[in-house]
């Protein structure tokens, strides 16, 4: 999100600085290294804690750290059993890493404004973002390949003559082709734009109240600052299970076969 | 580049940011009172089915706060990354 020029001193200026992301390269190439750093080290650190539990995994008496990976990965099951109507041995390992890594995500948002980009710039990164899911380019990524999914799916599942046939002839026949046509791609399009849309929206007013909140005085700060953290865990668990929710939901409609 | 022209085009995007935050709160105010609403009728008539419903409720509550969230960050994006201004000056 490009921001105009760094001024506005004062306020307005600690807020710009804290919603600029670290970034090399101009125009379509610009990567936000921030982002990309963060949602890797946070996959790797999903990846790292589940294996290590997976190799300990015992059936006598659990580990807390067991119980919990097991109470998740039963909570995500029972999403996937409610609300997916096809066969596929992908769709709960899918369900929870979304929901693992989008959380994992979202809590950075819970780490003090100041924290990391004042370790960043001991380390000589002017700004840094380390909130990867306030980063349109992280949740549409996402989103992007949940639509790659459903649409490889539904060709697998309804061959491409039904895929094709689905998107031409539903929901009205075959004499309103371009109508239907028109409907089919809007909703299909909708639901990869409504997913990191959802996502970026909640947690970017999320950072934005926590920054606004850190430009008040000391004494008033924590007054306000602990009840929005409060609600704030509240609504990264919400958007991570929501994300997790629709995917399943969108990809049990891609294998449904009339 | 006149400072009245800045202050015009800043003094509307404000009024702008004003109606988009304030018609998403409105529409998801009213929403999320309907459907506490209907969520309590319901846990009253079967408690039984209290978690069951209460999940269901989460995941309307997600929905519905979505275009809302949009409205939200498009407003922001107005608030401090003005397109409109930075046209105006560039």
């Amino acid at each position: 999100m490009a921001t105009e020029a760094h001024g506005g001193g004062g306020a307005t200026g600690y807020i710009v600085h804290h919603l600029t992301p670290l970034s090399v390269g101009e125009g379509f190439w610009t990567l936000h290294l921030d982002t990309l750093f963060f949602s890797a080290v946070l996959g790797g650190v999903f990846l790292l804690a589940f294996k290590y539990v997976a190799e300990r995994a015992t059936t006598g008496v659990p580990g807390p750290f067991q119980n919990f990976a097991e109470m998740l990965v039963e909570f995500v099951d029972t999403q996937v059993k409610d609300a997916f109507h096809g066969k596929s041995a992908v769709i709960a390992p899918l369900s929870l890493s979304i929901f693992v890594w989008i959380w994992l995500m979202n809590f950075m948002d819970l780490l003090p404004v100041d924290l990391m980009p004042l370790i960043g710039s001991a380390l000589g990164l002017e700004y840094l973002r380390v909130v990867p899911s306030t980063d349109l380019n992280a949740t549409f990524g996402m989103s992007i390949a949940v639509f790659f999914l459903i649409i490889f799916y539904s060709i697998k599942v309804k061959g491409v003559v039904g895929f094709g046939k689905e998107m031409l002839l539903s929901p009205f026949g075959k004499w309103m082709i371009p109508f239907n046509l028109l409907l089919k791609v809007v909703e299909e399009v909708a639901r990869p734009v409504s997913l990191a849309l959802r996502l970026f929206g909640n947690m970017y007013a999320g950072e934005l109240i926590f920054i606004l909140i850190a430009l008040l005085p000391w004494y008033i700060q924590p007054v306000l600052s602990f009840p929005w953290a409060v609600f704030h865990i509240l609504i990264i668990t919400l958007q991570a299970f929501i994300f997790m929710v629709l995917t399943i939901v969108y990809l049990s409609l891609a294998h449904e076969e009339h | 580049m006149e400072i009245a022209s800045i202050a015009n085009v800043q003094g509307l995007t404000a009024i702008a940011v004003g109606i988009i935050l304030g018609a998403g709160a409105l529409g998801t105010a009213i929403g999320f009172g309907i459907l506490g609403g209907k969520f309590l009728e319901g846990a009253a008539r079967q408690p039984e089915l209290v978690p069951l419903l209460q999940v269901k409720m989460f995941i309307v509550a997600g929905l519905l706060d979505a275009v809302t969230m949009i409205g939200v960050g498009l407003a922001l994006f107005f608030t401090f990354a003005n397109p409109f201004l930075s046209a105006l000056k560039g």
